[in-house]
């Protein structure tokens, strides 16, 4: 047993936050929150020489080939920084789905090329009824002659709008069960019958999108793995890039705690810093207990899925159950405890909340992962 | 990052858990070891004696104890395993588990080579059981404020002064006591490390029963008591250093471990329990609080671990050590509210019912439960340790 970093993960985590303290600052991300794309060429190009944009695919696919725990690490980094961007969608979702279920001509056409930054990715798998298991895929693909057609909605799309590719999941079967049924298929940024809009998302340093289908007719070659076998492989990947969004949390919170601490030490009234009141203090040790508990099944979830331990889904529900509360928790109280100033625009607890908020509801918030979690301890 | 024992350490959980398995007699099996660590009546105590007699002669008592003094010389990691072991295999709180935990290191480190030859056997053996004498009326939190008085009368010094929630007293030969002996130091100070014979003339010992109903605290007077120069433990007025140890191993041992086992329990009951017609796990309020608990059971584990892995490495203690306490002690106190959420008016009958054969357990854990948010430091205390000492935040 041994539940810490090793030298190597230590020195990740050292090199990232010197790089992202370098070329993230705030500035450049409320820069980011301006534009539609919330990424530069520049920043992008910097992750690839850093090789962060292939830090899990395989080797032989152009990547580093490193788990889920190293990925940990630098999420907590990028959370820190609220990097901007679409790493989580291209590398972690879209590019992972390509790498997860994908031929190895599929891999060979993407995944290095994601990897040197030169393609980007999405994965477009939920829908208007927002469900996050396999019931959740409903839109429809008709088999052709040529090969599929699908039309419908995804919604909630994580940067679709920068895509070179898109995966889209869809329903190829009604099965004896939800998860029979669902395929995944390459759509390619310019197919005919493809609209994407951006949404105004709470998060304006990672894009959501809509993204519209009307009879897209891709052809049979288009197909990720194998036909009505799509959720085993998507739900793998879902749950990484979850896990990988937890440790963003613990990293973001873990920020704003110290922002508040450091304020609670500076600011005065009544005579003393406010840190010194017990009001102020025992929120801040509250803060801090959310964070490291969050952080603990954050760390095992990863362990449970790199070793494919039987828990490895309960893990991931625990971790991001306890992820969504504590976010939702530091952050508000982070606003709380700076007063009036945390209210600004000008403060840069803004920036922390509105992640905070937009990474509680993704990939189903608290309550969704306790109901399941209910589901796996009942046996 | 490896949540996996070893080698070694499999095959050494797995022989602890065989001999566990044959030898731990039915009769003496615990739900909840923290709560019943006393035992509740003389013939309880009796049989919990002979156990760990067994145990000894099996050389399974203080194993993290170095082997010239009777154990093992078991690493640290060995040490945790036998206790997830121990808990998990329902064995009881040993009689003499304060001494084995707090005065045994201490007496290792601190004591004269008489007082180890004295003490340190009959601890393993449980020849002689041991009470703590820390806590005061006017001393709980800011134990340093102690004012039981011990004044130098030549060979012997005379103790004078009350102790209060002295766990065991009632059943203990001795009592590991701190005790001021310069008064005009500063608080720290002034403080010496006793070694009483509870057989004293002058120590009269009263029981104080908690809410629950139980004998497990007592107060304990001490009225022109004396006790030999050979009895102090470490340099004089250095008491609080020779303390300091002991309070860090009951802090970071605090909380319980049995939680698992009470969420698995309330679950299985959640599914049989009727709670309007329908087992109440059909209730997604019921379901959503279970699974909060399991949540909340895992990360004290993990977040335990990784306090314990901190220890392995040789690092100084992070944030993990000194949330335990407050975390596990306030999980303990939420589970025991879940259990009269599910339960209802089941769960205040100190009694077995025909639809929960186990009440009388929920009945103790309601009121029992208070406890550990206040025992070996309050919650509020926690909470400012944790604002000042790991954030560094301003003393009010």
């Amino acid at each position: 047993m041994d539940i810490g970093f090793t030298e190597e993960q230590e020195l990740l985590r050292e090199t990232a936050r010197k790089f992202l303290d370098a070329e993230c600052d705030s500035r450049f991300v409320r820069a980011r929150m301006a534009e539609g794309a919330a990424v530069t060429d520049e920043f992008w190009q910097k992750l690839a020489v850093q090789g962060w944009l292939g830090i899990v695919y395989p080797e032989a696919d152009g990547g580093s080939g490193l788990g889920l725990v190293d990925l940990v690490v630098l999420m907590e980094e990028m959370g820190r920084r609220v990097m901007p961007g679409p790493f989580l969608s291209t590398v972690l979702l879209g590019g992972a789905a390509i790498a997860e279920a994908g031929t190895s001509a599929q891999r060979r056409e993407w995944l290095p090329r994601i990897a040197a930054g030169e393609k980007k990715a999405a994965l477009a798998w939920t829908e208007p009824a927002l469900r996050w298991d396999a019931a959740g895929i409903a839109l429809p693909a008709r088999e052709t002659e040529a090969g599929f057609t699908l039309s419908g909605t995804k919604l909630f799309v994580g940067d679709a709008h920068l895509a070179d590719v898109l995966v889209v999941a869809a329903r190829t079967r009604d099965g004896s069960t939800m998860e029979d049924g669902v395929s995944l298929f390459l759509m390619p940024k310019d197919t005919a019958g493809l609209t994407i809009t951006l949404l105004p998302t709470i998060d304006e340093t990672r894009k959501l999108c809509e993204v519209r289908l009307d009879n897209v007719a891709l052809p049979a070659v288009f197909l990720i793995g194998d036909k009505h076998a799509g959720w085993a492989p998507l739900s793998r990947v879902v749950a990484r890039a979850a896990v990988a969004l937890c440790a963003e949390m613990c990293g973001s919170a873990q920020q704003v705690l110290d922002m508040t601490v450091d304020y609670a030490k500076l600011r005065v009234a009544f005579g003393r810093p406010i840190g010194s009141y017990q009001g102020v203090k025992h929120q801040a040790a509250d803060m801090l207990v959310a964070i490291e508990n969050a952080k603990s099944l954050t760390y095992y979830a990863a362990w449970a899925l790199d070793q494919g331990v039987d828990d490895g889904p309960l893990a991931v529900s625990m971790a991001k159950a306890a992820a969504s509360d504590m976010a939702r928790r530091v952050a508000g109280t982070g606003i709380q405890l700076h007063g009036g100033i945390g209210m600004t625009w000008e403060h840069d607890l803004q920036l922390y909340f509105k992640r905070a908020k937009a990474s509680e509801v993704a990939f189903g918030d608290a309550s969704w992962h306790r109901e399941r979690i209910a589901r796996l301890i009942n046996g | 990052m490896d949540f996996a024992d070893s080698s070694e350490h499999a095959a050494f959980r797995a022989e602890l858990r065989q001999w566990l398995e044959t030898n731990l007699p039915e009769d003496i099996k615990v739900d909840d070891a923290a709560d019943q660590r006393v035992a509740s009546d003389r013939e309880t105590l009796e049989k919990r004696v002979a156990w760990q007699k067994q145990m000894h002669a099996a050389g399974w008592v203080g194993i993290s104890w170095p082997r010239e003094y009777g154990g093992r010389g078991a690493e640290f990691m060995q040490q945790v395993i036998f206790d997830e072991e121990y808990f998990r295999a329902r064995a009881p709180v040993l009689p003499t588990a304060n001494a084995l935990n707090l005065l045994g290191p201490t007496l290792i480190h601190w004591g004269s080579e008489e007082q180890k030859q004295r003490h340190l056997p009959r601890i393993l053996s449980a020849d002689e059981l041991w009470c703590q004498g820390y806590s005061e009326p006017g001393a709980g939190g800011d134990l340093a404020s102690l004012r039981t008085r011990a004044v130098d009368r030549g060979d012997h010094f005379v103790v004078n002064g009350q102790k209060v929630w002295t766990s065991g007293a009632h059943f203990a030969d001795w009592c590991f006591l701190l005790v001021r002996t310069d008064p005009d130091a500063p608080k720290h100070h002034g403080i010496s490390y006793l070694l009483v014979d509870m057989k004293t003339p002058g120590v009269t010992v009263r029981p104080l029963v908690l809410l629950n109903g139980h004998r497990h605290f007592n107060e304990v007077f001490f009225e022109d008591v004396a006790v030999p120069k050979q009895n102090l433990v470490g340099p004089l007025n250095q008491g609080w250093k020779v303390a300091i140890t002991t309070l860090m191993f009951e802090r970071s041992g605090a909380g319980g471990r049995d939680h698992a086992a009470q969420i698995a329990r309330l679950a299985e009951l959640a599914r049989q329990f009727p709670n309007r017609q329908e087992p109440a796990w059909n209730d997604s309020h019921i379901r959503q609080q279970l699974a909060q608990l399991a949540i909340d059971v895992k990360a004290l584990q993990v977040t335990r671990l990784r306090g314990l892995t901190r220890r392995l490495r040789g690092e100084p203690p992070g944030p993990e050590g000194s949330i335990l306490k407050l975390f596990g002690s306030e999980l303990a106190l939420r589970i025991a509210d879940f259990s009269s959420t599910l339960l209802g008016p089941y769960a205040t009958v100190d009694a077995p019912t025909e639809a929960v054969p186990d009440a009388a357990r929920w009945h103790n854990r309601v009121l029992g439960a208070r406890q550990y948010t206040i025992a070996g430091g309050t919650s509020e205390i926690q909470r400012n340790i944790i604002g000042e000492r790991v954030l560094g935040l301003p003393k009010g």
